[in-house]
């Protein structure tokens, strides 16, 4: 371990690292994967590698210390988990280290992605060594200037202490302490016992901003000039527009500026793009409209023949062995994966010159991509990273960036480009539509087989995550979202229990393109797990065992198995429940961390039927104990926060979160049509534990809580009906619980009413 | 076009808009406050709720024209000048909590919260479960039993 002094007015530090892998362990009727041994954070994180050394910790004039991260913040709390990692390896308040949001740096290659829950994993001990540099060199200076040993001079909050209480402070220091030549320094970590910061408690660093209005997304950036602009869509999923009738009526609305066609290709969906002095006059002129659209791929399609494309599509199972077999096919509606802040970007270009600013998580290939698309040199394009209001995986996808950068050249002009809440729905990427197929053979009290066929509409991999796995192995083919898929399914997926020889497939649709779609949070595993651990509660059944002491006999990881322990005794497993309630449990690994799930679910028609203003209600979680051992928790606190959400898009996901594709488009336009979890079905006791440190190494949080809820929810919700639900969300079917906006024109105006509604 | 008159935040502003501009454009797009945010545009989310004399309003949805001279417009940052201080208890709650996750809807909530408890107040009664279960305002990060957790404090925290 090594790190840099690196040559500047103050003191600047480095790291440079290796990798360390970790081993995992088998017993039983051992069921042995790939991925317990090689797994997506671990390509991510040696991808980022090679690049630590070009982050920096500056000790500023003032004895604070910043840090330009270079990933996207989009809630998960990574400015936040930086900040403390800086701060406590320093011995700084954390309020005095600040963490910005760096501009795309292609000269960090892969260190500038922000996916796979994977930004702690990679960036924890570089910040160490970088911070502890910083910190050593600050304490050398001061044993110099007051004429002692380093080792005799102790730090605390920032000001350095001499025997005899002579005192120097961090801002003393900082121009004093600086080189004038990079040299290599060996620096000393703090034992972990000392740490202070890390795996306490601290609120979000931004969190007073957020609370006050002051916390600026991309649409509240003041661009001089920058206009709001929103484009009209295709009444069909990536239709395209061929032209307008009334072009001139349109653009001599109130406030509209322009009114532009911008063609389909592979940046940009295309439509037609109005600009106006308010986004309210944008939506006026996207409704005025009147268009002629080219059909997309997919009109004329809907859930049913996407179905019967899957079916067609699944992949063989292995040979049935002797004994008694359990078989189930699950299948996962579309279903949305965006964010509260729509998609947006603010984008300047002109002759020669680009700057973009917008939430990315893969800002180098988006300023590369707009570069060459827009033929401006790299150098003379800027992105800027915004804060993000939530992305969920939708932030790895770059479209309103590309859009904003389009529609700005086109029409010479600055613009505010945001997409209406509607056509985040209908246009918007989705969480692919799957089927899941598992079989189980078991035979004198062991399993001797699983098998799980998982069949997808294809999710598109190809920016940013899909450039990365091509990198790392260079027999993929580029722009085969097919070879990326199967890539980050193999290292995601898996199953922790012991069930002898187990084989989990991917087999996938249609181009990465024909839908819109991404790697929304948590990717392939919320429903991987959901149908194994249904399938777990089917085998306890088979069985004739409690599906708690199924897991406990055949999981085959200690991590988990603690983490099933406590969620158990916490959650208070097997408590006598009333008919038409039940609980259910559930385990996952992955990110380098394991958790436990257990729910409890009313599922009683008076529960069911409770009525709230234009709401679906249904069935309603009570009651989650959800526990994590995350390797080492930086932030508990924060943590605590991301698996409380994961918990609600689980719940959301089994019970009410889904799109219904007809003919082409989906249904869906707003929330109260996409039911995402509301107060009305938030469970009234929501307990999350993270578990002590047990690794030492950092694993991932922002996704992780997402599929070990789902899967937990669906269990709780087959045992209180009996019956496993095998289409999710489970209201899909049912009758349709609003009435859809038209898709001509494509979004709805705003209601007038407002002061009717005042409370 | 016609100039618009009302007080914002305490001061009194006017500003030339159509009539038909929903209050939400006027806030943000011609007078630069930006704590309102868009959800959804049809007083769904519940992002843009404000204050009009007091009580939580979606700002999306009204006309700039059906806004008088004399309506008071808070936003959440004009929230803590309404109790003269630099916080209002119920942002020193969702502090306290640690409420907000990207903080996007976070404005919209606390305005929510604010006007809600300020009803039950009036009404002589405490925040109950069913009015949490009510609260319409969507946060995708899933903050919501952290929401429930500080509205229940910051109400504790509000004058009667
Ligand atoms: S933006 Fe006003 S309610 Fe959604
Ligand atoms: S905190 Fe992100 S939407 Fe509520």
């Amino acid at each position: 371990m090594v790190g840099y002094l690196i040559a500047a007015p103050t003191v600047v530090a480095a790291a440079r690292f290796g990798l360390v892998t970790e081993q995992a362990k088998a017993a039983g009727l051992p069921t042995v994967q790939p991925v317990d041994h090689y797994d997506l954070s671990d390509i991510l994180t040696e991808a980022a590698l090679p690049t630590m050394g070009l982050l920096k910790v500056t000790v500023n004039p003032d004895g604070s210390a910043s840090f330009d991260l270079p990933r996207a913040e989009v809630g998960q709390g990574i400015t936040t988990a930086c900040a403390m990692t800086i701060a406590d390896e320093m011995e700084l308040p954390v309020e005095k280290v600040h963490v910005t949001l760096a501009d795309a740096r292609p000269e960090l290659v892969w260190n500038q992605l922000t996916g796979g829950s994977n930004s702690m994993h990679a960036l924890y001990e570089p910040l160490r060594v970088a911070a502890a540099v910083a910190r050593g060199q600050l304490v050398q200076a001061a044993a110099d200037e007051l004429d002692v040993l380093a080792s005799q001079l102790s730090v605390k909050a920032g000001v350095i202490t001499a025997p005899g209480g002579r005192t120097l402070s961090f801002a003393d220091l900082a121009q004093k302490a600086a080189v004038t030549k990079t040299t290599a320094v060996t620096p000393k970590l703090k034992a972990s016992s000392a740490q202070t910061v890390v795996g306490s408690d601290q609120r979000r660093i931004d969190a007073l901003e957020a609370v006050t209005g002051r916390k600026q997304f991309a649409m509240d950036l003041q661009v001089p000039n920058a206009l709001p602009t929103m484009l009209c869509r295709p009444p069909t999923i990536n239709g395209h527009a061929v032209s307008v009738q009334n072009l001139a009526d349109v653009k001599a609305m109130p406030g509209v500026t322009d009114v532009a066609i911008v063609e389909h290709n592979q940046f940009v969906q295309g439509g037609v793009a109005v600009r106006a002095k308010t986004f309210g006059q944008c939506i006026d002129a996207v409704r005025a409209l009147k268009v002629t659209w080219a059909p997309g791929p997919v009109d004329g399609k809907s859930a049913d023949d996407v179905a019967a494309d899957l079916k067609k599509n699944e992949l063989p199972l292995t040979p049935k062995l002797p004994g008694t077999t359990i078989e189930e096919v699950f299948t996962f509606h579309f279903r949305p994966g965006d964010p509260l802040e729509t998609n947006c970007a603010v984008a300047d270009v002109r002759s020669g010159s680009a700057e973009i600013w917008s939430s990315l998580k893969s800002p180098i290939w988006a300023k590369e991509q707009i570069a060459t698309s827009l033929g401006i040199p790299p150098d003379k394009t800027t992105v800027h990273v915004t804060q993000g209001g939530g992305s969920f995986g939708r932030h790895l996808f770059c479209d309103a960036a590309f859009e904003a950068a389009w529609i700005s050249k086109q029409l010479g002009k600055p613009v505010k480009l945001m997409w209406h809440r509607t056509d985040n729905f209908r246009h918007g990427r989705v969480h692919p539509m799957t089927t899941s197929r598992v079989r189980i053979t078991h035979a004198g009290g062991n399993v001797l087989s699983f098998d799980q066929r998982h069949t997808c509409v294809a999710t598109d991999f190809t920016q940013g995550i899909g450039d990365l796995l091509t990198s790392m192995d260079q027999s993929l083919p580029k722009q085969n979202s097919l070879q990326f898929s199967q890539t980050v399914f193999m290292l995601t997926a898996n199953v922790p229990y012991n069930f002898g020889a187990v084989t989990q497939l991917l087999n996938e649709i249609y181009d990465f393109n024909t839908f819109n779609t991404s790697s929304v949070r948590n990717v392939y595993s919320p429903n991987v797990t959901t149908a194994t651990e249904l399938m777990v509660d089917r085998l306890a059944q088979s069985m004739g065992k409690d599906p708690l002491a199924l897991r406990r006999e055949f999981v085959r990881d200690d991590r988990l198995a603690a983490v099933l322990e406590k969620a158990a005794s916490a959650g208070s497993w097997g408590r006598p429940m009333p008919a038409g309630t039940a609980q259910g449990i559930a385990i996952h690994k992955e990110y380098k961390g394991a958790s436990a799930c257990l729910v409890e679910i009313d599922c009683r028609p008076a529960t069911v039927n409770r009525k709230v203003r234009d709401a679906y209600t249904g069935p309603r979680v009570t009651k989650v104990t959800h526990v994590v051992d995350v390797g080492l928790p930086i932030n508990p606190l924060g943590i605590r926060a991301q698996i409380m959400g994961g918990i609600m898009d689980g719940i959301a996901q089994v019970l009410s979160y889904g799109l219904h594709l007809e003919k082409g488009a989906y249904l869906e336009g707003s929330w109260d049509n996409a039911f995402y979890t509301r107060q009305w079905n938030v469970p009234p006791e929501v307990n999350v534990i993270v578990m002590p440190p047990t690794t030492g190494k950092a694993g991932g949080v922002g996704e992780f809580g997402v599929g070990t809820s789902m899967a937990a929810v669906a269990c709780a919700y087959g045992r209180a009906t009996g019956k496993t639900p095998t289409s999710f969300p489970i209201n899909h079917d049912g009758p349709l619980g609003f009435e859809p906006y038209p898709t001509s024109p494509p979004i709805p105006q705003s209601p007038t009413n407002g002061l009717e509604n005042v409370s | 076009m016609a100039t618009h008159s009302f007080i914002l935040n305490g001061k009194q502003v006017s500003v030339d808009a159509e009539d038909d501009v929903r209050l939400l454009w006027v806030l943000r797009d011609l007078l630069g406050v930006t704590g309102p945010k868009y959800g959804c545009g049809l007083s769904v989310c519940k992002a843009c709720t404000s204050h009009i004399n007091g009580k939580a309003f979606n700002p999306c949805s009204v006309p700039v024209g059906d806004i008088k001279p004399s309506d008071e417009i808070t936003t959440i940052e004009g929230l803590p000048a309404t109790v003269g201080k630099d916080l209002h208890p119920m942002q020193q709650a969702w502090l306290d909590i640690d409420v907000a996750q990207c903080g996007y809807c976070q404005p919209g909530q606390i305005m929510a919260a604010v006007a809600l408890v300020k009803e039950a107040k009036a009404a002589g009664r405490e925040i109950t479960d069913a009015d949490l279960d009510g609260i319409r305002n969507v946060c995708r990060c899933g903050t919501y039993p952290r929401i429930r957790e500080a509205i229940r404090q910051g109400a504790a925290n509000m004058p009667a």
